[in-house]
């Protein structure tokens, strides 16, 4: 058995640019604008800089392919230099790189760097591409949404739950998610709404409608990591440390097998196992300080709430409208807007997440900030429900 | 007539959307208020994802039905609007049909007789031959051939058993009367005038062709119970048939209210129509006029080869269509505009395609010979992951399947010919699941638990290289 990444690897410094609409922007003002904040944060000069990973999905979009960018960019002195890609997951796809080359001790200090430069498309919402040559053969001509709405259906003949409620408690996870990043400058939706403004918005892929989508959005997060040695020596005191980082990918049963019921990911149900395992949480609804999920849609993030067990399956509308996931609630999720409305830049979303664990685990996160948050989980998905990447990252005070 | 040789069994089908010509009417009437006159009745239309090709498909399905189709040793697709020039399109159908390569296949083209006259050559050759008749014709927007023309294909296994008819005989005149004509780069027939057509065409050369057939078979004309003759002209067939000497009863109805014309796939649809009224013993007379005049005498057998669906069948599953516009944009002749989610480039691999022909043209999945997991596309390891075995799967057809929507949406934001685009998960009755587009969808009744059917339709289309992706989609199965 595996003695797993808890308390291996601490952070050093985190850094996340402005996320938006970045029309002044390319990638790579994006890329060192996160990357001056964490070398900042960090204390060290990029020369000490071991080795490093690149995070990007869309990248014919903006960098083109490989790490070189990222090198080239950044003047990084000749050190390997990694790109990764794993659908939305990338972001944490590249902290992981970096956490396992310090847990190694291959590397003294690594960084991992997001980036996803997306508004440069002429039209709204994500990119659309091939999906390889067999795939566009068969798969449908589907968008995000359009693959995530089907968990709707699916749910609601599961749980025999009401059209309305289930449209409703997806209407009040988004109203909660623009009234966090109201709190949030980096964010890029930071508009109040109401529940009737959800309801009202125009239907993108039923049932999801305009306001159930996530922003689709131009960003860079970053991350440095070292050993807590290394971090006590560079002077870091209340380190935050990793406590468990867990990747499920999918191998064909959801969508070729005659199990799965479209209603949950089973890949996140896996990750999560593993990760409260690895890091030792018990009972996570109890435990778990606060979450950022992967709200890519509304219901990705209802369902996600029983998939990490903070609801108990069939219980996650309920919940949700009570407020339990509100910012004044018991396990707080998307304190910082979220995918929703932090946005959506897909190879910084992961490292955001974390970014934001960060900040309140070092009392940081100014209005935003939670009275004494033990543990911060991550949840960061990439695919579409029926085959997918999910990740699970969980953080905490070093040694607690 | 055990062991005769004729036509086995038959099929027929026709697109659910049915357009409303007082809509057409009421569109053009500004320009054209001569149409007005022809507002009345619908006339069947393709969907946008469908064409020569899947409609022969699915009439092929029909008149197959469970049979044994490794028996089969020939594959005729007849059509004047063939999607492929070069790429024969009867094999395009023959691998949707998952049917052995061992098999002469062939397009028969270039005349509205291309179907009759590929229904003689069958019965009068000793192989077991699938003929198929297939047209969707364009027209002009405004003109009387909108408004006449209708979409269709009909399908005839024809080879030894306990026919459901047999040829007494056929005789062919080939004349170049040239009442309309399509040159290959134009999209829309050119006509002369209908007086014309009918006095020196349909009333000359057609009895001559019935008198040269009824008198080499010694069958006088008051002895034919069903007249199948095409054609648009008003009371064309009532006039030839009195010409004829044959009785007024005989007369069947060119379906000009309820289908339109199918072009070369009409002579087969109205004889699979006949087919299903005659009674055993009666006989039918086909004459399918065109550069001249295809006839056939049929002698109506005892064989029960009906149809799954037929011309009944197909004439009730039907949708009434009034958005004149939108089918304007379907068939080419409005240029919508579509959008920059349109111009992702679908150029399409062909040794990907070739590849996997049998999964994506035929819908073949697998079945693990160890473990009995039905699945989809059949890779080189088993998905059941208690087994999770290598090359362990036998060929496994999905088409022929009926499945339940497990789960779906109606998806706005993809580009989609006509928005928005419905897909979702189908689990497949007998095991199998897979993500696919649907088609033919009522918004109001689609729901998780939706019985749906496989169809075999157009995918998308790649406009720079001229292409055409064919796969399947779920159809709602049964409809109230």
């Amino acid at each position: 058995m595996a003695s797993g990444i808890k308390d291996k690897v601490v952070i050093l410094g985190m850094g996340c640019s402005k996320f938006g609409e970045r029309w002044d922007a390319n990638a790579q003002d994006l890329m060192v604008e996160s990357f001056e904040e964490a070398l900042k944060d960090s204390g060290i000069d990029r020369k000490q800089i071991d080795a490093a990973w690149l995070g990007t999905a869309i990248e014919e979009q903006h960098v083109g392919k490989s790490a070189v960018p990222l090198a080239m960019t950044l003047r990084l002195p000749y050190i390997p230099v990694t790109r990764v890609e794993n659908y939305c997951a990338t972001g944490t796809e590249a902290l992981r790189g970096a956490v396992y080359a310090v847990a190694s001790g291959a590397a003294d200090i690594a960084m991992a760097l997001g980036v996803e430069k997306l508004k440069d498309t002429g039209y709204g919402g994500l990119p659309q591409r091939s999906r390889g040559a067999l795939n566009d053969l068969f798969w449908p001509n589907l968008s995000a949404p359009g693959s995530f709405a089907q968990l709707a259906a699916a749910y609601r003949a599961k749980h025999g739950a009401n059209k309305d409620d289930l449209k409703r408690a997806m209407a009040h996870i988004s109203v909660k998610s623009h009234a966090n990043a109201a709190k949030n400058a980096k964010a890029h939706l930071r508009n109040a709404i109401t529940e009737e403004d959800v309801l009202r918005a125009p239907m993108i892929a039923e049932p999801l409608g305009l306001f159930d989508c996530c922003g689709v959005s131009d960003g860079s997060a970053c991350a440095i990591v070292t050993t807590p040695d290394i971090a006590r020596g560079l002077g870091k005191k209340d380190l935050v440390a990793v406590k468990a980082l867990q990747l499920a990918v999918s191998n064909g049963e959801e969508v070729q097998y005659d199990k799965w019921d479209g209603s949950y990911f089973a890949t996140t149900r896996i990750a999560a196992a593993r990760a409260y395992k690895e890091a030792g949480i018990t009972r996570p609804r109890e435990q778990v300080s606060l979450v950022d999920v992967h709200d890519c849609f509304s219901v990705t993030e209802l369902v996600t709430m029983e998939d990490l067990q903070l609801s108990a399956e069939g219980t996650a509308i309920r919940d949700v409208l009570d407020g339990f996931f509100d910012a004044d609630g018991q396990v707080p999720c998307q304190i910082d807007g979220g995918l929703k409305c932090f946005g959506h830049p897909i190879g910084a979303s992961g490292l955001r997440m974390v970014y934001e664990m960060y900040l309140q685990l070092s009392g940081r996160a100014g209005e935003r900030q939670r009275a004494a948050p033990v543990w911060g989980m991550t949840h960061n998905l990439g695919g579409f429900p029926s085959q997918n990447v999910s990740s699970v990252t969980i953080v905490g005070q070093y040694g607690a | 007539m055990a062991n005769d040789f004729g036509i086995l069994s038959f099929g027929a089908y026709l697109p659910r959307a049915r357009m409303q010509r007082k809509a057409i009417a009421a569109a053009n009437g500004w320009f054209a208020p001569g149409l007005k006159g022809q507002g009345k009745g619908e006339r069947a239309i393709g969907n946008w994802d469908e064409d020569t090709i899947t409609m022969a498909v699915e009439a092929a399905r029909d008149c197959l039905g469970d049979t044994d189709r490794g028996a089969l040793r020939q594959v005729v697709l007849a059509s004047t609007t063939h999607p492929f020039d070069d790429r024969q399109n009867a094999t395009v159908v023959a691998t949707a049909l998952h049917l052995s390569s061992a098999l002469r296949t062939s397009d028969a083209a270039g005349s509205l007789r291309a179907g009759t006259g590929a229904l003689i050559a069958a019965l009068e050759g000793r192989e077991r031959c699938l003929v198929i008749a297939s047209d969707m014709r364009r027209a002009k927007a405004g003109s009387n051939q909108e408004m006449q023309y209708g979409d269709g294909a009909a399908a005839m296994l024809v080879g030894e058993g306990t026919p459901v008819a047999r040829l007494l005989g056929a005789h062919t005149e080939s004349v170049d009367f040239v009442h309309q004509y399509r040159m290959g780069d134009k999209d829309t027939d050119y006509g002369w005038e209908e007086r014309w057509i009918r006095d020196e065409g349909y009333l000359k050369i057609v009895p001559k062709a019935v008198s040269v057939l009824l008198g080499r078979c010694g069958v006088e004309p008051a002895a034919v119970a069903h007249f199948v003759m095409p054609g648009t002209l008003s009371r064309v067939q009532a006039a030839v048939a009195k010409k004829c000497g044959l009785p007024e009863t005989a007369v069947r109805d060119p379906l000009g209210a309820v289908v339109g014309d199918t072009g070369a796939a009409h002579a087969l649809l109205m004889l699979a129509a006949a087919l299903e009224d005659a009674k055993p013993g009666e006989k039918i007379l086909v004459a399918g006029f065109g550069e001249g005049c295809d006839a056939l005498l049929l002698e109506v057998g005892t064989g029960s080869g009906a149809a799954r669906r037929g011309v009944k069948g197909a004439l009730a599953e039907r949708r009434e269509e009034s958005n004149y516009m939108r089918w304007l944009s379907f068939t080419g002749t409005l240029d919508l505009e579509r959008g920059m989610r349109a111009e992702v480039d679908k150029v399409t691999a062909m040794t990907v395609l070739y590849r996997n022909r049998d999964m994506i043209e035929g819908l073949v999945g697998g079945k693990c010979r160890a473990c009995g997991t039905v699945q989809f596309p059949r890779q080189r390891y088993c998905v059941n992951p208690e087994c999770n075995a290598l090359d362990s799967q036998d060929d496994y057809v999905f088409s022929e399947r009926t499945g339940k929507v497990l789960s779906y949406t109606a998806d706005g934001l993809t580009y989609s010919p006509d928005p928005p685009t419905y897909f979702g998960m189908v689990q497949v009755d007998g095991g199998g699941r897979m993500l696919m587009d649907f088609t033919e969808v009522e918004p109001a009744s689609m729901d998780v638990g939706l019985p749906v059917k496989m169809v075999f339709r157009i995918k998308d289309a790649d406009p720079n290289r001229g292409f055409v992706r064919y796969f399947w989609k779920a159809a709602p199965a049964a409809r109230s």
